[in-house]
């Protein structure tokens, strides 16, 4: 583009084939919130069949066709198929893409003074990387035998044991699209950090939540090529008719298995946890950096421990390498590699504990703004405790044999990634869309938007550490083939009559997202008074961000600082 | 059953072992409820006393919180004890103190299938016939190789589990195609049947009764993984001795899987 | 509108002392050696875990193999004199030595093919249990040549390796040596004896799936590389008259690439085919 000043680029490369780093913040923000409303309704109708197993639900039949119903019933594959997809595109195509590709993309560039990312094509690559990956996963509910079904997980030799049903092979293809969308990205956003910092903006001038992104980006650097190279090989075992996940002797059906042998299923889930344990970290430190910058600006104070939360981060960053085979306690382990990871895990809890009491402690002695993105950001606090609280027992193997792969890991995760990420990725959406739009969300609907969110993801997250107790396994059809389930069965149905009162929940703020992009309340470039280099820029800032190039003179959070005229002293004002 | 062994919390426990794994649960879980607790109490009073209002200010200073010190110093230690105190002793005599043969136990093969538990039990020489997955069709479940003198006596049971009262029982644990996880919520043991693997297990009843759909499958195995369920039948030595004196005679593994 | 003037595409940054996209680069390159570094795990848990394991120099093509070392060696030095012919503002020295890059990797792309291609025709037949097979009673399998259109008869027209009896992973240059002549005469085996049927390509063990997939996957590294060369090639003349630093730059990294590629070769060579 350069050499071609004042020259219109047009519809598409202005809205479309962008390369400017909010146009594609933008995109991505759009789609992972689209893709996360799927992933809600196809959670949606699972809990139609837990709460209500084998009813008539000829109504969705009516929807979805004949391919997951018979007379009304849903089949055990259709529910498998949602379960896995429903995991599948909230965390790599909804929560993921919304916290770095979205929140990154837009504000890390605006955070750092930065005209724009290092890279701007390869930013552009990235997004459209994801949304072809995308659209095969999408796909992969249209074709013969419709998505794949054998969890997230997609754990061999399961997910190896019907090849002529091409969901699963999507699934892998869709994957490979989505982890290079994620390499691009973060090697963008650690250049970016690295090199394009503005004047005076030394690593520990850094808000936090740009740290969190940098952290964020190294995980995503380093932890997902395992997961390629697990793809790659699943790929083989499913197309080529390669065995590395394949050991020998296997009757599948009551035919033996024509195939060589001598693989190992634990293989692919040493791969696949060494990705996936740094990912929940990947889900849950953005979120940290959102609730950071929100409580900071609320509170009208400087963070507790600036620095002891920089230094967790890294330090979360780095462990979260040498825990994966916490998810492997019951694969037969031997007791010096499960008191290696118990140890690890238990490690890894500090640094989740000393940003938690940071957070909270900063709270004390500030002047706290009950706002919509504050009251979502101090939501994130307790649910988080709750979700890293309940991995205590998950980490401790001897609790774990009881606890494992029932539905009390369901609610630990969730309430780290639900009332926990998503909490603070709405705190996000309502704290920058008036710098994205220049116009404020609606605080009522907010609020409304708030209650209703948070009642109701507590509402379907509890029932299931009672389920986990009384020993439901999760992935399960229909738990009233149980005793045990069937104890609790009203327990099950609370949780989804939760869930589908949460969807009721989420109308306002899809009423106030749109709405309030015409008729919110237009605002000045800092409406909230913060200190960080976004609200240096217009909103919406331009195409180059800002109008003279920021310099940087202080910390990132000098709140009430004695003696000055305001209560908030902008790193960019002298 | 009439009385309900399942519940809003943990089921009952018949097992020997599993009271060390629910006082492992029960501390974390007292443990959980304080740190909350705590952190709520600190937290609400925060939001109340240092909400924006009129005539107050926020402070430049961060407070020097000691007693957020002593909490963590507090969480630490107590994820220490309980690490090196309960759960890697647990988890630890779980998967390796076995009671040694010879001694009085009794011991089972269990093969995990889609969507079933064959239990393989090596009869009155209390030796297992030698198994292959190329004998193995609808009849012979666990390829049972017939022409092995130690296979005359062995039988297999389809879903169902029976053992003796107080005694342990040592569980050698494989898969024919996929991967299972093998879960008797009552006994508080699980483990993964992982095809290629044959994995050891124990546990040891307390409690003589008929446990109906008592061993559940921990892990999706394909579509109807949720019906993937075992009868667990703890008998006394007496009945269990019946009971193995009539599948050795007359009850044949057919038959009993015609039952099924 | 004027487009955002982005810093340190050209010069380096002062305190890192890397250019954008040297460092974006050394970045990909980590998570490359992640990729390569979870292949080569697997390959080393496959391993142990075998029963049994072929001896890579005794069922691969080792003479082959060593020549495209030499070769992808060599294009990685005409790669750094392609950088050089940059730095000195050479554009004739640059695309000589960038166009004998790109034909030394055609060269070692033709050779990979060259050795895959046999694999691919050379068929091991698994008999089952008791299987009568004339001349090959109580052996596990027979390796040799049939015709493809057998593949989905009811007995197969097979011509077995020189007589060795049924070990797998026969030596396979001395098939081709011997072009197929020296060739025991055919023999007929029925379907039914045979437990599996499979040629030497990825599916027939762990050693071939993991030797296709490893070199196959460096394969795809080297046909990306030869697309960034051949664009820098083909239309970089622009570039290189109007902002040499940057273009030099831009050699620079694929260089680095190039190089990386060549490592991995290095790793790949000695594990698959002599270990």
């Amino acid at each position: 583009m350069s050499g071609h000043d004042h020259h219109d680029p047009g519809f598409i490369r202005k809205y479309v084939f962008s390369v400017d780093h909010k146009v594609i913040g933008i995109q991505y923000t759009v789609t992972s919130l689209l893709f996360l409303f799927l992933g809600f309704a196809l959670m949606m109708i699972m809990r139609a069949q837990l709460a209500y197993p084998k009813a008539d639900f000829s109504f969705l039949e009516n929807i979805f066709g004949e391919a997951g119903f018979v007379g009304g019933t849903m089949l055990p594959e259709f529910y498998n198929q949602l379960g896995a997809m429903h995991g599948t595109i909230m965390v790599f195509l909804g929560v993921v893409p919304l916290a770095v590709g979205g929140f990154g993309n837009y504000v890390m560039p605006l955070q750092i003074g930065a005209p724009d990312m290092a890279f701007p094509k390869l930013n552009m690559a990235s997004y459209w990387v994801y949304f072809t990956g995308g659209v095969v996963m999408i796909c992969s509910f249209f074709v013969e035998g419709g998505a794949a079904q054998y969890g997230w997980t997609s754990y061999p030799p399961l997910a190896n044991t019907q090849p002529h049903l091409i969901g699963q092979t999507m699934w892998l293809v869709g994957m490979v699209f989505l982890i290079t969308s994620s390499l691009l990205g973060s090697v963008n956003f650690i250049v970016t950090i690295v090199q394009l910092r503005v004047k005076g903006l030394t690593f520990f001038r850094l808000p936090f939540f740009v740290w969190a992104q940098f952290i964020t980006s190294f995980l995503l650097l380093l932890a997902f090529p395992p997961l390629e190279a697990a793809g790659v090989l699943q790929l083989m075992d499913r197309v080529a008719g390669t065995s590395f996940f394949m050991p020998d002797g296997l009757i599948i059906s009551g035919s033996p298995a024509v195939n060589a042998g001598g693989g190992n299923p634990l293989l692919w889930q040493h791969l696949f946890w060494f990705l996936a344990h740094p990912e929940v970290y990947v889900l849950i430190l953005p979120a940290m950096g959102i609730v950071g910058e929100i409580v900071a600006n609320n509170t009208r104070k400087p963070l507790w421990g600036y620095r002891s939360l920089v230094y967790s981060v890294i330090f979360l960053g780095f462990m979260s390498f040498i825990v994966w085979a916490h998810h492997m306690f019951m694969t037969g382990m031997g007791q010096s590699m499960s008191i290696f990871f118990q140890t690890t895990t238990m490690i890894i809890s500090i640094p989740s504990v000393i940003i938690l009491t940071a957070l909270i402690l900063s709270l004390w002695g500030g002047s706290i703004r009950f706002n919509t993105p504050m009251l979502f950001a101090l939501s994130f606090l307790p649910m988080f405790a709750i979700g890293g609280l309940t991995g205590l027992p998950l980490g401790l193997a001897a609790s774990d044999i009881q606890l494992h792969d029932t539905y009390y890991v369901i609610g630990h995760f969730h309430f780290v990634v639900a009332p926990g990420t998503l909490m603070a990725l709405f705190a996000g959406v309502y704290f920058w869309y008036p710098k994205v739009t220049g116009r404020m969300m609606n605080s009522a609907l907010g609020k409304l938007h708030w209650i209703g969110t948070l009642v109701f993801l507590n509402g379907v997250f509890i029932p299931m550490f009672v389920q986990g107790m009384a020993g439901v396994s999760r992935r399960l059809y229909d738990q009233t083939h149980y005793e045990h389930g069937q104890a609790v069965q009203e327990w099950t149905i609370a949780s989804s009559w939760s869930a589908w009162l949460l969807g009721i929940a989420q109308i306002p703020f899809i009423l106030n997202f749109f709405m309030s992009f015409f008729a919110g309340k237009k605002v000045d470039q800092n409406p909230w008074k913060a200190t960080t280099l976004e609200w240096a820029a217009p909103s919406p800032p331009p195409h180059g961000n800002f109008a003279t190039e920021p310099e940087v003179y202080r910390g990132p959070y000098e709140y009430s600082v004695p003696g000055a005229s305001d209560d908030y002293s902008p790193q960019f004002v002298k | 059953m009439e009385e309900s062994i399942y519940g809003w919390w943990l089921p009952i426990d018949i097992s020997v072992n599993g009271h060390k794994v629910d006082l492992l649960i029960d501390m974390l879980h007292w443990f959980m409820v304080v740190i909350f607790v705590g952190w709520a109490i600190f937290f609400t009073y925060c939001l109340v006393r240092f909400r924006a209002r009129e005539g107050h200010k926020a402070s430049y200073e961060t407070i020097k919180a000691k007693p957020s010190k002593y909490a963590e110093i507090f969480v630490v230690i107590f994820e220490v004890v309980l690490l090196f105190g309960l759960s890697i002793p647990t988890f630890g005599a779980s998967r390796t103190d076995f009671p040694a043969e010879g001694d009085d136990r009794v011991e089972i093969h269990v093969v995990a299938e889609q969507f079933q538990w064959n239990v393989h039990y090596p009869g009155a020489d209390g030796k297992f016939g030698s198994t292959s997955p190329k004998l193995v069709d609808s009849e012979n479940l666990v390829g049972l190789d017939h022409s092995d003198p130690a296979a005359a006596d062995d039988f297999v049971t389809a879903g169902i589990m029976h053992i003796p009262v107080d005694t342990p029982v040592v569980i050698r644990l494989t898969s024919k195609d996929v991967i299972h996880s093998f879960f008797i919520p009552i006994m508080r043991v699980k483990q993964d049947a992982i095809p290629g693997m044959a994995i050891p297990m124990q546990f040891e009843a307390t409690r003589v009764g008929e446990y109906s759909k008592a061993i559940a499958c921990a892990q999706l195995c394909g579509n109807n993984h949720f019906t993937m369920s075992g009868d667990l039948f703890v008998d006394t030595q007496e009945d269990y001795d019946a009971w193995l004196a009539e599948m050795a005679s007359g009850g044949d593994e057919e038959e009993e899987e015609e039952e099924e | 509108m004027s487009a955002p003037v982005i810093r340190y595409i050209d010069e380096p940054h002062p305190i890192t002392g890397l250019t954008n996209g040297k460092l974006g680069l050394w970045l990909f390159l980590a998570s490359e050696v992640m990729l390569f570094g979870a292949l080569f795990s697997s390959y080393i848990l496959l391993r142990v875990g075998a029963d049994s394991w072929p001896d890579g120099w005794d069922v691969l093509n080792v003479p082959l193999a060593t020549l495209n070392t030499v070769v992808l060696i060599s294009s990685s030095v005409t790669m750094v004199m392609a950088w050089v012919g940059c730095r000195l503002n050479n554009l004739g020295k640059f695309r000589f030595y960038m166009s004998l890059t790109i034909a030394l990797s055609l060269v070692f792309l033709v050779i990979k093919t060259i050795e895959y291609k046999p694999k691919f025709e050379h068929y091991e037949a698994f008999l089952a249990d008791g299987a009568l097979v004339k001349g090959y009673e109580g052996s596990e399998s027979i390796t040799g040549h049939l015709d493809e259109n057998d593949l989905d008869k009811d007995y197969i027209l097979f011509s077995p390796d020189a007589v060795q009896h049924g070990t797998s992973g026969d030596d396979e240059h001395s098939d081709h040596e011997k072009g197929g002549e020296g060739h025991a005469e055919q023999i007929r085996i029925n379907r039914l004896d045979i437990d599996r049927l499979t040629n030497f390509g990825p599916k027939h063990s762990n050693f071939y799936g993991l030797y296709f997939t490893m070199t196959g996957l460096h394969g795809l590294h080297i046909v990306g590389g030869i697309a960034v060369n051949l664009y820098f090639l083909l239309f970089g003349t622009g570039m290189f008259r109007s902002n040499p630093a940057q273009f030099s730059n831009r050699i620079e990294c694929a260089g680095l690439y190039w190089h990386f590629v060549d490592l991995v070769w290095i790793f790949l060579f000695p594990t698959i085919y002599l270990l």
